[in-house]
């Protein structure tokens, strides 16, 4: 009996296939697709407090094997998704969902879970700290230890679900990051979020994104998604959803063996609406062909 | 409502130096109005295609195409025989209202066919149809002809006076006076922003932007509106000019 359920802190998936922030909406593009209850679980587009449209457009650019994005943390606001979008998806999502949330001060982070924590359909508060700290000239809270921890502590002194801190990519050491957000109480780790990236217009010697510079994420990521869950799992102890680049349920299963317990899938679901449901679908026939009964057994068999 | 299908080119060839149409066998259920598009994966690359459908039937959709970047430069070169894969039925494609008694569609350059199909359904509710097509120079006229043979009252202008009248479609409307209650548009952004300036009358303008998925999800084509935001995609791409904020 072939098993593909896997625990976050205590949250129980059916498999640990989870469509990652900014690529799912708050789910109600995606059902028009398939039911979305076959999901583990999915994570809900960054929510801050204020109502924000993000950056002029363009904001996408493609690259080969993946795209970049400076969408800028478009999203309804805190109210908005609490009074309107959280009610509607309990209409057709029947798991708990993770909830995303962003802040452009410490302040902003603890508002934002505090109100998050209290509605039942979140399970698991996925913080994502790769936004700009307006207080610090601008620098990302998550590039560097002191600001990450800063701002688990001020989560999860106002809530009770499990806490996972979204790590950014864009650093030097992202161990010593990851350590830092541990023990300032995270209960989990996610990474990686996307890699700073730019492209250019030949013919108008501009940057293709109107923002100059955005979010790299797709397949040609992946390789150092892996290389950076694997130092981060070997290296701490709470569970690390693994993300960046994930098209197939191979990718799954390489993410798991790197230390991941869970597994986003991004862009993917933007160029192929039904890739999470498809590698949901084919997760089963690969674990069979490589043997693995439990999928739990596998996370971090890397030898 | 829209879905994922393989579709096989029927045909695939060249109006001008760079505009190509398109024909595909397939479903067509999923499109339900004149002016909605559809997004084209293409191997090896890796965001889907956004193109606006110039027309359909039952069983075939037709795709008239510039080639701008590699994306359609890849298209231009598939043949007869090859299948695509499509996301069909996305965006919210223009509106006919009750009201309209004498519409006036406007297109410039690759903006021009999606009001193909749009003309038809004007016409086949009875309603004279008027066009005026603006394009750069003689050589990337398209359409004027397909849209004579459907009936359309049809008047072209040329950026450089090389056919009809010599400046944009603002020009020609300032110089024909077309009698209209209601306009339809799809367009290059400076188009659009001077017709709306300088006709009276009510419509709608399609419009384009970057976009990452073009069914809602990932945000990258939103746009400022009188009502709020809105996905160019999936409320888009035709918005109310009431509504646009220039």
């Amino acid at each position: 009996m072939i098993d593909t359920s896997v625990i976050l802190s205590g949250l129980r998936l059916d498999n640990p296939v989870i469509p990652a922030s900014g690529t799912f909406g708050y789910g109600n593009e995606f059902r028009e697709f398939y039911d979305i209850n076959i999901l583990g679980s999915f994570s809900f587009k960054g929510t801050t407090r204020e109502a924000r449209f993000g950056n002029p457009t363009p904001r996408i650019a493609e690259c080969t094997q993946g795209m970049i994005n400076a969408v800028g943390l478009q999203n309804p606001g805190i109210d908005r998704v609490i009074a309107e979008e959280l009610p509607r998806l309990r209409s057709f999502f029947h798991k708990p969902v993770i909830a995303n949330i962003s802040g452009f001060s410490v302040e902003e982070y603890a508002y934002c879970c505090e109100r998050i924590d209290r509605e039942e359909q979140v399970g698991l508060i996925e913080v994502n700290v790769s936004c700009p700290n307006v207080r610090h000239g601008g620098m990302s809270f998550g590039t560097s230890p002191e600001a990450a921890a800063e701002v688990t502590r001020a989560v999860k002194a106002v809530t009770t679900k499990p806490v996972y801190i979204k790590l950014s990519p864009n650093v030097t050491d992202i161990v010593a990051i990851a350590r830092a957000c541990e023990e300032a109480g995270a209960d989990g780790l996610c990474l990686v979020n996307t890699m700073l990236g730019m492209r250019i217009d030949l013919r108008r010697r501009r940057p293709v994104i109107a923002n100059t510079m955005g979010g790299f994420s797709g397949p040609a990521i992946f390789p150092v998604a892996v290389r950076m869950v694997y130092q981060v799992a070997k290296a701490c102890s709470v569970p690390v959803i693994g993300c960046g680049g994930v098209r197939s349920a191979r990718d799954v299963i390489e993410m798991m063996m790197a230390g991941a317990t869970a597994v986003e899938v991004g862009a993917a679901n933007l160029v192929n609406p039904y890739a999470s449901k498809e590698i949901v679908e084919a997760l089963p026939v690969e674990m069979e062909r490589l043997g693995i009964e439990r999928l739990s057994d596998i996370i971090g068999a890397v030898e | 409502m829209y879905k994922l299908n393989d579709y096989e080119i029927l045909r695939n060839e060249p109006l001008t130096d760079a505009v190509w149409r398109m024909v595909l066998a397939g479903d067509t259920q999923y499109i339900t109005a004149s002016g909605q598009f559809v997004d084209i994966a293409l191997e090896g690359r890796f965001l889907r295609r956004p193109i606006s459908v110039c027309d359909y039937d039952a069983a075939t959709l037709t795709l008239v195409y510039k080639v701008v970047g590699d994306g359609t430069e890849q298209m231009s070169r598939m043949r007869a025989g090859e299948r695509l894969e499509l996301l069909t039925g996305l965006g919210n494609g223009f509106s006919i209202g009750e009201e309209v008694r004498r519409p006036l569609l406007l297109g410039g350059g690759v903006g021009v066919p999606p009001l193909y199909n749009l003309a038809k359904r004007l016409l086949a509710g009875g309603l004279p149809v008027q066009v005026v097509l603006g394009f750069n120079t003689a050589s990337e006229v398209f359409f004027a002809d397909e849209f004579r043979a459907l009936g359309c009252d049809v008047t072209v202008a040329t950026a450089d006076g090389s056919l009809g009248v010599r400046g944009f479609v603002t020009t020609a409307i300032a110089e024909r006076q077309p009698d209209f209650d209601y306009f339809y548009a799809c367009g290059p952004l400076p188009m659009l922003r001077a017709l709306s300036e300088a006709v009276e009358q009510d419509g709608q303008l399609s419009f384009e932007e970057r976009m990452g998925c073009g069914f809602g999800a990932c945000m990258g084509c939103s746009c400022k509106t009188k009502q709020g935001s809105k996905r160019i995609c999936k409320e888009g791409p035709v918005l109310a000019k009431g509504e646009v904020i220039w």
